[in-house]
């Protein structure tokens, strides 16, 4: 199986969606004639066109609005957001249209909209560039949100979430698109809300997602060797709609779970999970659910801090060593 | 039409007079029958009629909530409507009832889904400020100031992506034009040439802050001109002059394809929703009094269909009786209807959910 990277992962699943189907447009800041921003829509411009793959001016709120419009009457806008730290200026399109358009006109209506883009710290661009909203998103009624960990995850889901006939945020991550992975050359979809174990394991679950699956993994190999802990990793894929069951199974195996997540702790995702967790799986708890999120403070430049900010491979095993 | 660099200015400024002129209509006016001008008529007094029913049931408690009423607007709504081909389209703001009646939906459907219940256009879901009829080419009724401007806006490029001959009407409130959403959508409309025409209702109040105390630089339309478009001030108190001036920026948005900004001066003479206890505090009685006596669009209308011999007075009577026993008909729907039941709080969330498509997996609703 060839090995391509999370970058160009998505590129095929957006040339494959433009191909499939007229109705897929691409639309967003520098995708075009600039070839994106992070180079992850290059070369679609020139094999695509003006009518289907768009420049847009520093406009958030008007794209997105634009596309949420569009897509009442059967467009298909993938929108991209150079950031998702941008999408906080065009919160009202984004949290107070795309979702509730459907429910207030009684289900008349649908919203078939991607919007796509980074959402991560780690890269030393300071608090506004650093926001990872997944769970702002998943919060919504009518959204859905996916956060893809690898290059195979990220173009089945985004294939998945282009074919989608509601409101689908996907949250990349730009430490991941440079990153190679195994992507089949045939096509393949990942249905939303279908979690992944990324490892086997017995004696702890980390439950993760996005580049966090990526810690995890490297944290479980250094549990294994240095301590002969076996960690099972879960990756989440998708947080709305969310695979309880995969979560319930992975803890009633192991009995224990580490949360792992870049969104801050107050109200974080993990909060969510793991208020499952003792719900649902209670009685096969042998220690209390912990969380490894980002500190809770608005993400430091200072490159050191910020590495020691976002959970990384020490934070996880510290924190596994104290449930074990 | 203002633009500088239009061609049409010295144009639409001898045509300013014609629409109000007796016995010669010109334009888009001149092929009206008289059934059409009926219609007009008959719509603009169903809408009041509407309105002053629903203000009766909030005051009686059987509508909470807010209530944007539309009085004193109403040669708007049914101008536009009339002016809409089958590939047009209108969104607009939350005072969208008369939008709503213009373009077809029935009094019974609206005005139970005022009362919260399950017979309503959005099944109770929606409420006042959230109409919708996509089958009718109505986009809504949206909540937030200036929220729906770049949904009109896209609405403009859905139907220029399809190549379809038409364009999009999108309302918008004086308030609205101080939101950067608004701005940010001539922008885009402008430099896509998209098909949508934003029509400012300048009632002279941003809810309780008159146009003077909100906006900087007057006309708010001429704002148009910082995009390089074409802009437009109509009379809003005359069905025919909207109807005139309107229909050539529409024409120009669906053949072009280009955008426009209008603005219609009109007024309102209820407060801003109906919880809007100081609209008389704001604004002196004399001047709501000025516009009611000399400004109202229907009394305008009934008298130059008087005048042209299409209305006599005993159609006017007719007429007004049958909006009055319409609305109260509706009232006694919505009245009688149901609730809807408890599940409908889960439907109409997710489109592959309500259509058990399987494409989605795992658990999307989170309660106990």
């Amino acid at each position: 199986m060839p090995q391509i990277t999370y970058r160009k992962a998505l590129n095929d699943a957006f040339a494959e969606e433009l191909e499939r189907d007229e109705n897929v447009v691409l639309i967003g800041e520098e995708i075009a004639e600039y070839n994106g921003a992070y180079k992850v829509t290059e070369g679609l411009h020139a094999r695509f066109g003006d009518r289907r793959v768009m420049d847009t001016p520093i406009s958030e709120a008007a794209f997105c609005g634009l596309g949420i419009g569009a897509s009442m009457l059967g467009i298909r806008p993938v929108i991209e957001l150079m950031f998702w730290s941008f999408s906080y200026v065009a919160f009202d399109q984004l949290f107070n249209n795309a979702p509730m358009v459907r429910y207030m006109s009684g289900g008349l209506i649908n919203v078939p909209i991607v919007v796509r883009g980074p959402a991560n710290g780690g890269t030393n661009v300071g608090a506004t560039h650093s926001h990872t909203p997944e769970n702002f998103a998943a919060y919504t009624p009518g959204l859905k949100v996916v956060c893809p960990a690898t290059a195979y995850d990220a173009k089945g889901l985004m294939k998945t979430a282009i074919r989608d006939n509601d409101p689908v945020f996907v949250m990349e991550n730009t430490l991941l698109y440079g990153q190679k992975w195994e992507v089949p050359e045939e096509e393949y979809l990942i249905p939303l809300g279908r979690a992944d174990v990324k490892k086997e394991g017995t004696d702890i679950s980390l439950i993760a997602h996005g580049r966090c699956v990526i810690t995890c993994l490297e944290a479980a190999r250094q549990l294994k060797e240095d301590h002969d802990i076996d960690a099972e990793v879960l990756d989440l894929r998708s947080i709305r709609p969310l695979d309880q069951e995969a979560i319930l199974k992975s803890v009633r195996k192991t009995n224990r779970a580490v949360l792992v997540e870049e969104n801050k702790p107050f109200c974080g995702t993990a909060a969510q999970i793991a208020a499952l967790i003792q719900e649902h799986a209670f009685d096969h708890l042998d220690a209390p659910v912990r969380r490894v999120s980002a500190y809770d403070a608005p993400q430091i430049y200072s490159k050191p801090l910020e590495d020691e900010m976002i959970p990384n491979t020490r934070r996880i095993i510290k924190t596994v060593l104290e449930v074990l | 039409m203002n633009k500088k660099t239009s061609q049409t200015t010295a144009k639409s400024a001898k045509k300013k007079s014609t629409a109000q002129s007796k016995g010669k209509l010109s334009g888009v006016n001149a092929s009206l029958s008289r059934d059409d001008k009926i219609k007009l008529y008959r719509d603009m007094g169903r809408i009041r009629r509407f309105e002053e029913r629903s203000l009766h049931a909030y005051q009686q408690g059987k509508i909470g909530g807010f209530l944007h009423l539309y009085i004193g607007q109403e040669a708007i709504a049914v101008a536009t409507a009339s002016l809409m081909g089958d590939n047009d389209h209108i969104i607009t703001a939350y005072r969208d009832h008369g939008q709503a009646l213009s373009v077809g939906m029935g009094m019974n459907e609206c005005m139970a889904e005022l009362y919260g219940k399950f017979t309503g256009c959005s099944k109770g879901k929606g409420g006042s400020m959230h109409y919708f009829a996509p089958d009718k080419n109505f986009w809504g009724g949206h909540g937030i100031v200036g929220g729906q401007t770049p949904l009109g806006t896209g609405i403009a490029f859905a139907l220029k992506y399809k190549k379809l001959e038409g364009c999009c009407l999108c309302l918008l409130g004086d308030g609205a034009v101080n939101q950067g959403a608004f701005h940010e959508s001539l922008n885009l409309a402008a430099l896509w040439n998209l098909p949508v025409i934003y029509i400012i209702e300048n009632n002279r109040y941003s809810m309780g802050t008159s146009q003077k105390r909100s906006s900087a630089g007057s006309p708010l339309a001429r704002r148009a001109e910082g995009y390089d478009m074409a802009w437009e001030l109509i009379d809003g108190s005359s069905v025919y002059e909207i109807r005139e001036k309107l229909a050539p920026i529409m024409d120009r948005a669906r053949t072009q394809p280009e955008p426009a900004v209008v603005e219609i001066q009109t007024y309102r003479y209820r407060g801003h929703s109906v919880a809007d206890a100081n609209h008389e505090k704001y604004r002196s009685k004399k001047e709501i009094e000025d516009y009611k006596k000399n400004h109202d669009p229907i009394m305008l209308f009934q008298r130059t269909l008087a005048e042209e011999g299409v209305l006599s007075d005993a159609d006017i009577e007719e007429i007004d009786r049958e909006a009055k026993k319409e609305a109260a008909d509706s009232a006694r729907f919505a009245d009688e209807s149901p609730f809807p039941p408890e599940e409908e709080i889960f439907t109409d969330v997710y489109w592959e959910v309500d259509h058990k498509t399987g494409k989605n997996e795992g658990r999307i609703f989170f309660n106990d």
